[in-house]
């Protein structure tokens, strides 16, 4: 059975790695969502966070000899803590002002991060080795993949999906959502507002640092990794529905796969085939697959 | 009457020798070198901060003064693109009065300065650019191309990949002129020497993720996978080659454009076993150990063959200079192309009419693991490949600066 | 009174600069100055943030490119070719944009030029990522040799007065009052009966036409054109340089870009630019526009002046 004159089993495998790159985008598009629904921000910064997180897992092996599993846990947390760092000082003055000033701001926090490290550390990149226990391929019949690559769509799909629950679920998430909908009111009754928004905004960014954490062994830790992912995710979020928890999981992962099946029917197109979609989902549903008409 | 004429003549003389005189100065009473370059960018590693260092060598070699005039030097990142750099040198030009320009690291920033040398007769010199353009078609004859060429990075790596028995190829191609120009030079080699082409993907430039595209090299079934891209995209390939084990399965890596820095990013796990051509190696001899140890001194890193092309081509330059006693363009790249060029870069280096610096390449593969003696201990050299054999003969050359007979 | 004083003194000084300043940098300030104004009449008084306005500018280039290089027409058609090409596209992604309000509106801008970018990389007229080569500047009007920089540099000079005045009048037409209304309050505007779409779309096609106008001279100027004009870094360098002058002020976007553009080029060639590079000066002026000095340097210096007139 072929497709195009190509092979099934390599149709299934380009498929395999469009996963891979919707888990990516599945986690980076669900911390922009969760930080937009809260604070109305674009966060511009996102990609250059999931840079940091990358480098902080790189910084840690090689100065600190902290292997990958614990950067696991304590890149994401010591990014996250950067990031409430800078809602404290920074973002929580522009809460009264247009919601575009917040993009401006973490745009040009994104310049200022994404330079010094390129001054510090140079463009091409250091290689982060893949920690011993998941190197190797896994035969899948139709195709050898490593082990690593598994790892990585299994870990985004379960904290996808337990961010999921526990927003829609806890008692947590039901502040959050309240937030969301309305934060005078919630403050009104008791409710720590500025404090959730910094948690929620540490969180978000906590994520794309995750996301980073495992992102380092497979791409090279670079200072300039974020920078074009970002735009993508960014068209992830408009096609899912912006704020959307559930649909930018969905698009995420989905994205990915459309954008893995591009890669074999017409390679130079698969930068582009997102923005394609995009603006096909706006002209028919201007509120994004997910989204709800405000 | 005799007496008129003979004045008359005389005027002439006088008047000619002047306007030679003029010609034979220093302009402004200094060299000035305008060094434009990626100092931030991807490719800012390979090329970059280090050519600065290389060109501050070269000065400091001449005891900072050419021709008795001072040598001035002005640095500028061109981030890779067209528009700034064809801006800058066009400033560095009418302005700064700067002589010559010198590295610029892509296709796209070395071909706009050309057009702008095309009018005011500057020099340039060329050391991280690649494309085979810059002295074919695109010729110029104020321009020196010096460190190496796409068609001699694919007459190098790919007949050699092939007489190994690397028959058929498949190529994973950055889709942008430089990675095409490479892909197109590489396939005509292979199909020479008896090899077959059996596709090609064009992946987009720059791409982060490889493992789709790798993927369809694996299923293509070919010998050799030809990776003709550069910088970070030629990194990541590798990395995602390891990772599917391409090398396991059989398949032969070729990277076309790989740099000494490139391979101390990736490390040797990573990088062993890979063919490449290059222009310069620093642990080839003496001499290039002597030079590259100053080099190292200073900035910690050993030169790529662009940093170390940066220095051997301002020597040259500094030496046509100093036996003309002029800065004029014409007239110092007329002297260079007269001098052969030999130091710890070039072994039989000249340069020919169509600005082509034709000088030995070398062949090599980087080293596994266990044979490398010490940091930055990474290529074990094949083979040299004489000049005249790595470059386009002329005979076949589309400049018409060639005079054909 | 004070403004008829202030332009006539600007534009002398316009008049006299090249003689002290190198002209192909004046000319390259005033391609931005235009851009900047082009983007500011949409941001700044429609209260539109468009983060793909690099699109239009790189468009036009292209396309005047590539009228001027291979078609081998007079420069000012290749002027007017690319303004409408700009136009053209300003139309398509406006109508599609401005379905969404604010933030949203941003984004879809943003991937719209993303597409756009890539249609540029993709096709084979535009040269990729060595660019459009060797445009030639060639007569304007068939008579005046644009070879030389000082009689290009006034051509430039006009062009951009030309452009700048349509963006005064307009933003004091009705037509630029109704978009104040829109950007001040948007369900009023239209309570009152305001088309409220089709002005935004007007402005919007009249912003692209002119970045793309300003994409085109720069063309003319550098004689090339290429993909870097059109990378979203480009759309995020126009907001940069409307933000740093004072949005909202006819003009701010003159000498945020004078300032933008003369920065960059001094940090390119100075040895403070070696340690700390542009990208991190222009990134810290955009996080201290938006923090602290929120109306710009037009805006700041005009509420000074108010100030002061108030006291005395």
């Amino acid at each position: 059975m072929d497709l195009f004159n190509i092979p099934l089993p390599a149709i299934l495998s380009q498929l395999v790695v469009g996963l891979i790159n919707g888990s990516f985008y599945a986690l980076l598009s669900l911390g922009l969502a969760i930080i937009f629904g809260l604070l109305n921000i674009i966060n511009f910064a996102h990609g250059a966070q999931y840079m940091l997180g990358a480098f902080a897992a790189w910084f840690g092996l090689q100065y600190l000899g902290i292997n990958y599993w614990v950067a696991l846990l304590v890149a994401p947390l010591a990014v996250g803590a950067f990031g409430m760092l800078l809602e404290r000082t920074m973002l929580s003055r522009l809460y009264r002002e247009d919601h575009l000033y917040g993009l401006l701001l973490t745009f040009g926090l994104a310049l200022i991060i994404e330079g010094l490290f390129v001054q510090g550390f140079g463009v091409s990149g250091n290689p982060y080795a893949t920690p011993e226990a998941l190197r190797g391929p896994v035969n899948l019949g139709f195709m050898m993949l490593p082990k690593y690559r598994l790892w990585v769509i299994v870990v985004s799909v379960v904290v996808c999906i337990a961010c999921w629950l526990v927003i829609e679920r806890t008692k947590l998430g039901a502040y959050l959502r309240a937030g969301t909908e309305n934060p005078r009111l919630l403050q009104a009754f008791g409710v720590n507002v500025p404090l959730m928004i910094t948690l929620t905004y540490g969180f978000g960014v906590a994520l794309a640092a995750l996301a980073g954490v495992l992102a380092a062994p497979i791409f090279q830790v670079s200072p300039k990794m974020g920078s074009d992912l970002i735009i993508v995710v960014f068209a992830v979020v408009v096609i899912g529905g912006m704020g959307s928890i559930l649909g930018s999981i969905v698009t995420g992962l989905g994205l990915g796969v459309i954008e893995g099946a591009t890669k074999v029917v017409w390679p130079e197109a698969s930068n582009t085939v997102i923005f394609v979609i995009m603006a096909i989902v706006l002209l028919v549903r201007p509120a994004g697959l997910f989204g709800k008409e405000k | 009457m005799h007496f008129a004429r003979t004045l008359a003549a005389t005027a002439v003389t006088v008047a000619l020798t002047a306007g030679a005189a003029a010609h034979a100065a220093i302009s402004d009473d200094a060299v000035k070198i305008g060094i434009l370059t990626d100092l931030s960018g991807t490719y800012s590693d390979l090329a970059g901060p280090g050519v600065v260092v290389a060109a501050e060598m070269a000065i400091a070699d001449v005891g900072g003064k050419v021709a008795g005039k001072p040598v001035v030097l002005l640095k500028a990142d061109h981030q890779n693109k067209a528009d700034i750099a064809a801006n800058k040198a066009r400033e560095w030009g009418d302005v700064e009065k700067v002589d010559a320009y010198v590295d610029l690291v892509t296709t796209s920033t070395a071909l706009a300065v050309m057009e702008i040398a095309k009018q005011n007769q500057k020099v340039v010199l060329i050391s991280g650019a690649g494309s085979s353009r810059i002295t074919n078609e695109d010729c110029n004859p104020t321009t020196v191309h010096w460190t190496y060429d796409t068609y001699a990075l694919a007459k190098g790596t790919g007949s050699a990949v092939v007489k190994e028995g690397g028959k058929t190829w498949f190529f994973l191609t950055a889709d942008y002129a430089f990675g095409q120009n490479l892909q197109k030079d590489v396939a005509a080699v292979v199909e020479a020497n008896g090899g077959k082409v059996l596709g090609a993907v064009k992946h987009p430039f720059p791409a982060s993720d490889f493992s789709s595209f790798i993927l369809q090299a694996q299923a293509s079934g070919a010998q050799v996978i030809g990776l003709a891209n550069a910088g970070s995209d030629t990194t990541n390939a590798i990395k995602a080659a390891n990772e599917f084990g391409v090398v396991q399965g059989g398949q032969k890596l070729a990277g076309l454009l790989v740099f000494i820095s490139d391979v101390h990013s990736l490390g040797l796990p990573v990088a062993q076993g890979l063919t490449l051509t290059t222009g310069f190696y620093w642990d080839y001899d003496d001499k290039t150990r002597e030079w590259s140890k100053r080099f190292f001194d200073k900035t910690g890193k050993m030169p790529t063959m662009v940093q170390a092309g940066v220095y051997s081509s301002l020597m040259h330059y500094f030496k046509a200079i100093e036996a003309t006693g002029s800065d004029d363009g014409p007239t110092v790249v007329k002297k260079m192309k007269e001098t052969p060029v030999e130091d710890f870069f070039a072994r039989n280096g000249k340069i020919r009419e169509d600005g082509r610096m034709v000088h030995d390449m070398y062949l090599a593969e980087v080293k596994k693991p266990a044979e490398s003696k010490a940091p930055w201990d990474y290529y074990k050299i094949l083979r040299v490949i004489p000049g005249d054999e790595a470059y386009l003969p002329l005979a076949e050359s589309k400049c018409p600066l060639v005079k054909k007979s | 009174m004070y403004q008829k004083a202030l332009y006539t003194a600007l534009l002398l000084l316009g008049l006299v600069a090249p003689y002290a300043i190198y002209p192909v940098f004046l000319m390259k300030v005033l391609c931005f100055a235009l851009f900047a104004c082009a983007f500011n009449l949409l941001l700044g008084f429609a209260g539109l943030l468009s983060f793909g306005h690099a699109a239009f500018f790189g468009l036009a280039g292209y396309v005047c490119g590539h009228v001027l290089k291979v078609w081998g027409l007079p420069t000012e058609l290749g002027l007017i070719v690319g303004t409408l090409a700009a136009g053209a596209l300003g139309l398509a992604v406006g109508a599609l944009a401005i379905r969404r309000q604010g933030i949203y509106f941003a984004m879809i801008t943003l991937a719209l030029s993303q597409m756009v970018y890539f249609f540029f990389l993709q096709a084979p007229f535009t040269g990729g990522e060595n660019g459009l080569q060797g445009v030639p500047r060639g007569h304007f009007l068939g008579v005046v040799d644009l070879r030389s920089d000082l009689a290009l540099y006034y051509v430039v000079l006009a062009v951009f007065v030309a452009g700048f005045w349509l963006v005064q009048r307009t933003v004091d037409s009705p037509f630029g009052q109704v978009l104040k209304a829109i950007r001040e309050n948007e369900p009023r505007a239209i309570s009152l009966g305001y088309e409220v779409d089709r002005y935004k779309l007007v402005a919007f096609v009249l912003s692209a036409s002119l970045a793309g106008l300003a994409g085109a001279l720069k063309s003319v100027v550098l004689q090339l054109a290429s993909l870097g004009d059109a990378h979203w870094h480009m759309s995020g360098e126009v907001v940069l340089m409307t933000l740093l002058g004072g949005m909202g002020t006819i003009l701010g976007p003159v000498v945020g870009a004078a300032t933008v553009v003369t920065l960059q080029n001094y940090l390119a060639s100075s040895p403070i630019g070696s340690y700390v590079p542009a990208p991190v000066v222009l990134g810290v002026i955009f996080v201290l526009c938006v923090l602290a000095f929120r109306r710009g340097i037009v805006g700041e210096l005009a509420a000074l002046v108010r100030k002061n007139l108030n006291l005395g």
